[in-house]
C-alpha cells in the first residue's frame, strides 16, 4: 500500500482512504453524466450543452448539481413521510460502498476484502430496497408500477449476474478482486469468459435501469418510475446513484473481464489510468446503448432473463469448471 | 372487456375463494402525461399491468373552432383553420380553399394548383416525420426524435421561403395563392428531396430494422380493415389495416390524378404497419413532388379577374381531402353572405381516436403506449 509508508495510524489511513473513495463518488458520475450529454448529443446531430463553464458547457453537471440543491424540497401531503426521506438515501449508499473494494492499480484500494466481488454484488442489490420504498412512499400509482417493476427486473437480474461472476471467481480462485486482477496478468478474462461478459454487462444494464431495460422509469409510460414524486437534492441523489452506478458496474466488469490495471501494448502509462480508462470504454458503450435502442417490455426482459441469460450463464460455469479440471 | 376486441379471448383471473384476490386499480392516463401528445385523457382500469377497461376522455382542447368559423369571412378561415391540426397546417387551407372555390365556382390558376399540391405534399412529410420520430420515442428510443427534428428543421425552411411561415402558412388564397415561388425554389425543393429520401434510411435503420422495435410493435394493437372501416377511420391507419382507401386516389382533387402514385398498405393492421406505412407514405409523397416540380407550369397564381367581395351562393356543399392522417371533409352551408352560416369540419384524428377502446383491453401498460403512438393523431384535430 502506498499510503501506508506516509501514515502510521490505521484511523487516519481508513480516514484518508474513505475520503478518497467519497471524492470519486463524487466526480466519476458528473464527468460521466457530461460524457453522455455530449455523446448523446453528437450521436442525435445536435450539441448539448454549450453555455455552462464556456468552453463547450464543462460545467453544466455542476450547475445542475447547484440547482437540484436549490429546488424546493417537496413531499407529498399523502407521503410516507420517513421512508419517502430513507429512500434516496437507501439508494445511494449502497453504490459508494461497491467502490470501496474497486481495485484502481496496485496498492490504489480502499479496502482490499477476501469477499470481495460477493460483497459488491450483494451491496449492489441492496438499491432496490430504495426502489421499492421510493415507491411505495410516494403514494402514487405511476410511482408504485414503477417500483414493483424495478424490484421483478432485480429478481431476474441478480441471478444472471452472480452466475456470470462465479464462473470468473471459480477460473481466478479467489473472490478477492485484487486477486482476481493479479491472476489476469497474463491474459485477460474476456477471452475465455467472453459469454459470461456479455452476460455480466446485459445484466448489469437491467439493474441499473439503463436502455434498452429502463422499464422501471419508463419515462412515456409511467412518468418517471419511482422518482416522480421527488424533487430538489432528494432527485438529484437518484440522479447522482445512477451514474455512480453506471461507474461502480463498469468498474466491475474492468476488474473481471477487461484485466483491471494491466495494460496492453503500451507500457509506462500508469496502472490506475488503465483502470479509469477501461471504465470510461464501458461507461461509452452503456451510452451508445441508449441511443441506438427502444424499450423491451417488462415481460419479454423477463423472457430474456430466464429463457436465455441464466442457462447460458450455468453452461458458462460448467465449461468453466471442466476448462478448470482439465487444464 | 370490449366485445369482439382483441382482448377477449384474454382470461382475467377472477378471485374465487381462498384464492389470491387482487384489487383492480384506476389509472388515469393524462390529460398531463408525456406520450399523449398534449391533452388526451385514457381512464384505464389495471388488473396488474393489463388493462381490463379503457375510456379516452376528449374535450379538453376545444376552442369553438366550427362555431367561430361563422363569424369569420371565407379569407379568415383560412387562416383559422391552419390552427386545429397543427402538423398539417398546409393541408386543412387547401381543404377550405378548395370548397370556396367549388362554391363560387371559380377557376384557379393551373400553376397555383401544382404549387398548392407541392406545398401539401411537403407538409404531409413534415407531419408524417413527427410522428415517426416521436413514436420512437414513446418507446424509448430517443434519437429518431431528434433526427425528424433534423430533416423538419429543413423542410420548415424550405416552406418558409415561399410562405413566410413555419407552422401556419396561410399562403392559400381564394383563387389561388398569396405570393409565386421565390427564386430557386425549385432547386432547393429537389435537393431536399434527395436529401429526406437519403436520410430516411436512418429511421429505417433505427427502427424498422430493429428486433426489439419489432417485438415491441408486431401484433400489438392489431386493427382489422372491417373494423377500422366501421369506426370511420383513414388515412394511414387504414391503409395498415390492408384497405387501399386515399382521396386522393379515389376521389382526385388538385391535381393529383395527373401524377403516379401508390397507396402503401399494411397486411396485419397491427403497430408496426401503421408505422411502416407512414414511413412509405414519405416516400410517395417525395415521388409526387418530383413530378410536380417536373409538370409546374409558368403563369399567374391567383385569377386574373376576381370578385370584389368574397360571397356564396346559397346551398350546401361537402368536399373531402386526403389530409396527413387521414380524410378530413368539410361541410358548409351558405345563405350567401360573406360568411358561412355553419362549417362543419370531419377531421381524421376525431375518427382515429373513435377505435382506442376498440384495441385496449386485455393488453399491457407499456403496449399501450405502444398502441396510442401508432393511433397517429393530433389533439387539436380530434377537440377543434
Amino acid at each position: 500500500m502506498i499510503l501506508e509508508r506516509y501514515f502510521s495510524s490505521p484511523w487516519a489511513l481508513l480516514g484518508l482512504k474513505l475520503g478518497a473513495v467519497l471524492i470519486f463518488f463524487l466526480t466519476a458520475p458528473l464527468v460521466i453524466g457530461y460524457v453522455e450529454h455530449k455523446v448523446l448529443a453528437h450521436m442525435q446531430a445536435r450539441l448539448g450543452p454549450m453555455e455552462a463553464g464556456r468552453f463547450h458547457g464543462w460545467a453544466q453537471l455542476i450547475a445542475d448539481g447547484v440547482k437540484f440543491i436549490q429546488k424546493e424540497d417537496i413531499t407529498p401531503t399523502s407521503a410516507d413521510k420517513w421512508v419517502f426521506v430513507l429512500a434516496p438515501i437507501l439508494v445511494v449508499v449502497p453504490v459508494i460502498l461497491i467502490f470501496v473494494v474497486i481495485p484502481f492499480g496496485p496498492g490504489y484500494w480502499a479496502v482490499n476484502l477476501d469477499l470481495g466481488l460477493f460483497f459488491a454484488l450483494a451491496i449492489s442489490a441492496i438499491g432496490v430496497i430504495g426502489m421499492l420504498m421510493a415507491g411505495w412512499a410516494s403514494a402514487n400509482k405511476f410511482s408504485l408500477i414503477g417500483a414493483i417493476r424495478g424490484a421483478a427486473q432485480l429478481i431476474a437480474y441478480e441471478l444472471p449476474l452472480v452466475l456470470a461472476s462465479a464462473a470468473v471467481a471459480m477460473q481466478a480462485g479467489t473472490l478477492s478482486l485484487v486477486g482476481i486482477v493479479e491472476a489476469q496478468r497474463s491474459y485477460w478474462y474476456v477471452l475465455p469468459q467472453i459469454v459470461g461478459f456479455g452476460i455480466f454487462v446485459t445484466a448489469s444494464l437491467a439493474e441499473l435501469s439503463r436502455p434498452p431495460f429502463d422499464m422501471p422509469i419508463a419515462d412515456s409510460e409511467i412518468i418517471f418510475g419511482h422518482m416522480t414524486e421527488y424533487t430538489g437534492i432528494k432527485f438529484g441523489l437518484f440522479l447522482l446513484s445512477e451514474y455512480a452506478g453506471i461507474v461502480a458496474l463498469s468498474g466491475l466488469a474492468t476488474v473481471m473481464y477487461l484485466g483491471g490495471w494491466h495494460s496492453i501494448l503500451v507500457p509506462g502509462i500508469p496502472p490506475p489510468l488503465w483502470t479509469l480508462a477501461k471504465i470510461g470504454a464501458i461507461s461509452f458503450l452503456v451510452i451508445w446503448l441508449r441511443a441506438t435502442f427502444p424499450r423491451l417490455r417488462e415481460d419479454q426482459l423477463q423472457k430474456m432473463a430466464w429463457k436465455y441469460l441464466i442457462p447460458f450463464a450455468l453452461i458458462n460455469i460448467l465449461l468453466t469448471g471442466v476448462f478448470k479440471v482439465v487444464f | 372487456m370490449f366485445p369482439g376486441g382483441p382482448g377477449e379471448g384474454v382470461e382475467l383471473i377472477v378471485a374465487g375463494e381462498g384464492a389470491l384476490a387482487t384489487e383492480e386499480m384506476v389509472l388515469n392516463i393524462g390529460p398531463q402525461h408525456p406520450s399523449t401528445h398534449g391533452v388526451l385523457r385514457v381512464v384505464i382500469t389495471l388488473d396488474g399491468e393489463r388493462i381490463t377497461d379503457a375510456e379516452p376522455v376528449i374535450g379538453y382542447m376545444h376552442r369553438g373552432f366550427e362555431k367561430l368559423a361563422e363569424a369569420r369571412d371565407y379569407r379568415q378561415i383560412i387562416a383559422l383553420v391552419n390552427r386545429h391540426d397543427w402538423l398539417s397546417a398546409f393541408g386543412n387551407e387547401v381543404g377550405v380553399a378548395l370548397i370556396v372555390e367549388k362554391m363560387m365556382g371559380l377557376e384557379v390558376p393551373p400553376r397555383a394548383t401544382w404549387i398548392r399540391m407541392l406545398m401539401a405534399e411537403w407538409n404531409r412529410i413534415l407531419n408524417h416525420l413527427m410522428f415517426l420520430g416521436s413514436y420512437g420515442l414513446e418507446l424509448g428510443a430517443m434519437t429518431p426524435m431528434f433526427y425528424a427534428f433534423r430533416e423538419r428543421e429543413e423542410i420548415q425552411a424550405l416552406m418558409e421561403a415561399a410562405t413566410g411561415g413555419r407552422l401556419h402558412f396561410t399562403y392559400c388564397r381564394v383563387g389561388g395563392l398569396k405570393d409565386d415561388l421565390p427564386k430557386g425554389f425549385l432547386q432547393h425543393s429537389q435537393k431536399l428531396v434527395k436529401l429526406v429520401r437519403h436520410r430516411l434510411l436512418d429511421y429505417a435503420g433505427l427502427l424498422l430494422g430493429n428486433e426489439i422495435f419489432k417485438k415491441r410493435t408486431i401484433g400489438v394493437g392489431t386493427l382489422p380493415g372491417d373494423v377500422a372501416k366501421d369506426y370511420g377511420v383513414t388515412g394511414p391507419i387504414l391503409q395498415a389495416s390492408g384497405i387501399a382507401e386515399d382521396s386522393r386516389l379515389t376521389e382526385p382533387y388538385l391535381f393529383y390524378d395527373q401524377v403516379d402514385f401508390e397507396v402503401p398498405t399494411g397486411s396485419n393492421g397491427d403497430s408496426f404497419d401503421r408505422f411502416h406505412v407512414l414511413y412509405q407514405r414519405i416516400e410517395q409523397s417525395l415521388r409526387i413532388i418530383e413530378q410536380v416540380h417536373d409538370k409546374i407550369p409558368a403563369g399567374p397564381i391567383i385569377p386574373a379577374k376576381m370578385p370584389k367581395t368574397i360571397k356564396a351562393p346559397e346551398g350546401n356543399y361537402y368536399l373531402r381531402t386526403e389530409n396527413s392522417l387521414g380524410e378530413c371533409g368539410y361541410y358548409m352551408v351558405s345563405t350567401g353572405d360573406k360568411r358561412p352560416w355553419r362549417m362543419k369540419m370531419r377531421t381524421p384524428s376525431f375518427s382515429n381516436v373513435s377505435m382506442i377502446p376498440y384495441l385496449l383491453p386485455g393488453i399491457l401498460v407499456p403496449d399501450l403506449i405502444a398502441v396510442l403512438g401508432s393511433v397517429f393523431f393530433v389533439v387539436g384535430d380530434v377537440d377543434r
